[in-house]
């Protein structure tokens, strides 16, 4: 499809003269909105996926959210259909009643805390970036690579450090921690919870918590109804092993409504706990406010020390909004910027092709002679053939993209100099609409890009041109950017081993499911990623 | 209204980016909202302190209006409760409904004051809540022609 649209911009571009652009402008500048413009969840950099078109948002993996899901609907079902007939008979209509409105109540905070952005903070703009640092330069000089950044704030008179996210590249506000599952900076992190398949965050705490209480509800709602089920059957001495007979569906229930009824109670106590004291999982982990670090008296600044007051703030305040805004249409210059940003991290990883090329072929020159090894020169040839057209498509594209760059805020016509190799297969249609412009008296730009071949020139005035150029790139390297991620995300990890290595936060067992793990992965993700 | 518009168009495509100036958060009253008054050095020989600082006050004023505890919200925050949240799905909440208000603000401040200055503020909100960042464009001289024709220098120092 990007293809598709792409090779329709072409002809229009190429053959409409500059006088009579005007009204080509318009159609082509319609155009590009109506089929091009592309949706900013479609270049979020963090590991998170995406449905309908941005409106949900979902971890990278999605834990074991089928199982919660797997094991509510299951055992609420089994409850209507072999329990409440029996109740509804014998007891209440009230019964399957309050089953229904709790086992609704939990299906949909579950889906909530799963769908809903937890309050991902978007990273850092390039300027943004570029200030900070210039910031940090000015207050502290060290020509080695200086510890984790940090910045001292009061807050209600108290000292809290503000870390630097490496991957952000912002100071993290208060309260906010990275989350190296999503890879994404989460304001007022709780935990990232497998069996939600989410961070739990400052936007969807309140579901989360509605989510356990009411699960812990139904549970037990759903113990103490089969139990009094079982009970009712086995009445006039027929026993127990009658009424199982009866209703083996009660047994599954019983079994399961047993097991997780402890954790879910355990941890429906703990965030109410939490939620009492104005707390975050994350800090009670790291006992940021027990006063353990120093000898002053550290309390927690963000308690308003009365217990309703916390709870109203935590669970019934404003709801604050999506920083990301999924939905939102990318701006061109924005485009061209996160386009430079793929394009240069695609650009180290086409390095590390060129240099695995370079020592395939002094591999191969050293396998030339020894004619055992020459029956397997034929496949490496191949091999080698295909790496080296993808390292010259790939340096030549950055070379462009480096080159028109700095480009359209000013609208401007924009001049640049490229060229193109005659070594690329011309049947790549993305490869024959080459930037055809002049060179322009610009001394960055034009020295770097002469690297042989035939050069295009003609001027381009209209302002869209660029644009065009942008689009083109967008979609090539969109495809390639789904096959590039994980070597991008593995290539900002491995830039910085001291922050992710500083990040792991002591676990502590014993509190349930779903808070170890995510330190846990955190560590062996390290490893993965450092390998 | 339209021509002052006219004028924020021609202030983005006609003049050139020359430096950005970013306000952080001041996170002195906790994790509420709130942006540091402090005036800027680059912006001494751009605009009036006590203009700039009106501007940044009442932005704070509406962050804190947006994030105020008070019955309104707690009502809104019970009734969402009571109904699942599924309300979220078909009201606007107050925090949204004002932060319509700080982009219209923010849009007219724009016009009237920064824009006939060569500044412009940037919605925080486009920026995660971090930062309000202000741009500061060259001074042309020239507010009336679209069709600027000088070329390019290897645009904002990056």
């Amino acid at each position: 499809m990007k293809h598709c649209e792409y090779q329709q911009i072409d002809p229009q571009a190429l053959s409409t003269p500059t006088p009579t652009l005007p009204p080509q402008h318009a159609v082509v500048q319609e155009e590009k909105k109506g089929e091009t413009a592309r949706r900013k969840w479609e270049v979020f950099p963090g590991k998170n996926r995406f449905y309908c078109d941005g409106r949900i948002i979902v971890a990278q993996q999605s834990g074991v959210l089928p199982l919660t899901l797997g094991l509510i609907l299951v055992t609420t079902v089994l409850f209507f259909v072999f329990d409440c007939p029996f109740l509804l008979k014998h007891l209440t209509v009230f019964i399957p009643a309050i089953g229904g409105v709790l086992f609704v109540f939990v299906v949909i905070s579950l889906l909530q805390t799963s769908f809903t952005d937890p309050g991902i903070l978007p990273r850092a703009t390039p300027d943004e970036a570029a200030d900070i640092e210039k910031q940090i330069d000015n207050s502290g000089s060290s020509t080695y690579r200086p510890p984790p950044r940090t910045k001292e704030v009061m807050i209600n008179q108290q000292v809290v450090k503000l870390k630097y996210c490496f991957t952000c590249k912002m100071f993290r506000p208060p309260r906010t921690s990275h989350c190296s599952l999503c890879d994404n900076c989460v304001e007022r992190f709780d935990h990232h919870c497998p069996w939600v398949g989410n961070c739990v965050g400052k936007r969807n705490y309140r579901f989360f918590y509605t989510f356990i209480v009411s699960l812990s509800f139904l549970t037990v709602f759903i113990f103490g109804c089969v139990a009094t089920h079982l009970a009712l059957r086995a009445q006039g001495g027929r026993g127990l092993m009658f009424a199982l007979q009866e209703s083996p569906a009660s047994a599954v229930e019983l079994v399961i409504c047993f097991f997780s009824v402890w954790s879910i109670l355990g941890l429906s106590g703990f965030h109410t706990y939490l939620v009492a004291s104005n707390l975050t999982t994350n800090e009670d982990i790291k006992g940021s406010w027990s006063g353990k670090s120093g000898t002053e008296d550290t309390g927690n600044p963000y308690s308003y020390n009365n217990i309703i007051t916390n709870c109203c703030s935590v669970l019934c305040g404003p709801m604050p909004p999506s920083l990301i805004d999924r939905r939102g249409f990318m701006p061109v210059e924005e485009s061209s910027q996160t386009v430079a940003t793929e394009i240069e991290l695609a650009a180290k990883n086409e390095i590390n092709v060129c240099q695995l090329v370079l020592c395939l072929s002094v591999f191969v020159c050293m396998a030339h002679h020894h004619p055992p090894l020459g029956g397997q020169l034929s496949g490496l040839c191949s091999v080698l053939c295909w790496l080296m057209s993808k390292c010259t498509q790939g340096t030549k594209d950055l070379l462009e993209s480096a080159s028109r760059s700095p480009c359209p805020q000013t609208g401007k016509p924009q001049t640049v100099s490229t060229s193109c190799p005659d070594s690329i297969d011309p049947a790549d249609p993305a490869v024959t609409f080459n930037p055809d412009v002049t060179s322009d008296p610009d001394p960055v730009a034009v020295p770097s890009l002469k690297c042989g071949g035939r050069h295009h020139s003609h001027t381009t005035s209209p302002p869209d041109e660029p644009r065009q150029l942008h689009h083109h790139h967008h979609n090539r390297h969109h495809k390639t950017r789904s096959a590039r991620s994980s070597s991008k995300r593995a290539a900002l990890h491995i830039s910085n081993p001291a922050y992710n290595v500083s990040l792991s936060p002591p676990t502590s067992p014993g509190l349930g499911p779903s808070h170890g793990t995510g330190a846990e992965e955190h560590v062996r993700d390290n490893f993965a990623t450092l390998h | 209204m339209a021509t002052e518009f006219h004028n924020l168009q021609e202030l983005r495509h006609s003049a050139s980016l020359a430096n950005k100036v970013f306000l952080q958060r001041d996170y002195s009253d906790g994790t509420t909202c709130r942006f540091q008054t402090k005036f800027p050095s680059e912006l001494e020989s751009r605009i009036e302190r006590p203009l700039f600082e009106d501007t940044v006050k009442r932005l704070n004023t509406y962050y804190a209006e947006a994030e105020k505890m008070g019955g309104q919200s707690y009502l809104e925050g019970c009734l969402a409760c009571a109904t699942a949240y599924l309300i979220f799905l078909c009201m606007e909440t107050r925090y949204e409904k004002v932060l319509k208000k700080i982009g219209r603000y923010i849009q007219e401040q724009n016009e009237k004051i920064y824009a006939p200055r060569g500044l412009l503020i940037t919605d925080p909100i486009e920026r995660g809540m971090r930062v309000i960042e202000i741009s500061i464009y060259e001074d042309r001289g020239s507010s009336g022609s679209c069709s600027g024709s000088s070329s390019t220098s290897g645009s904002s120092a990056r």
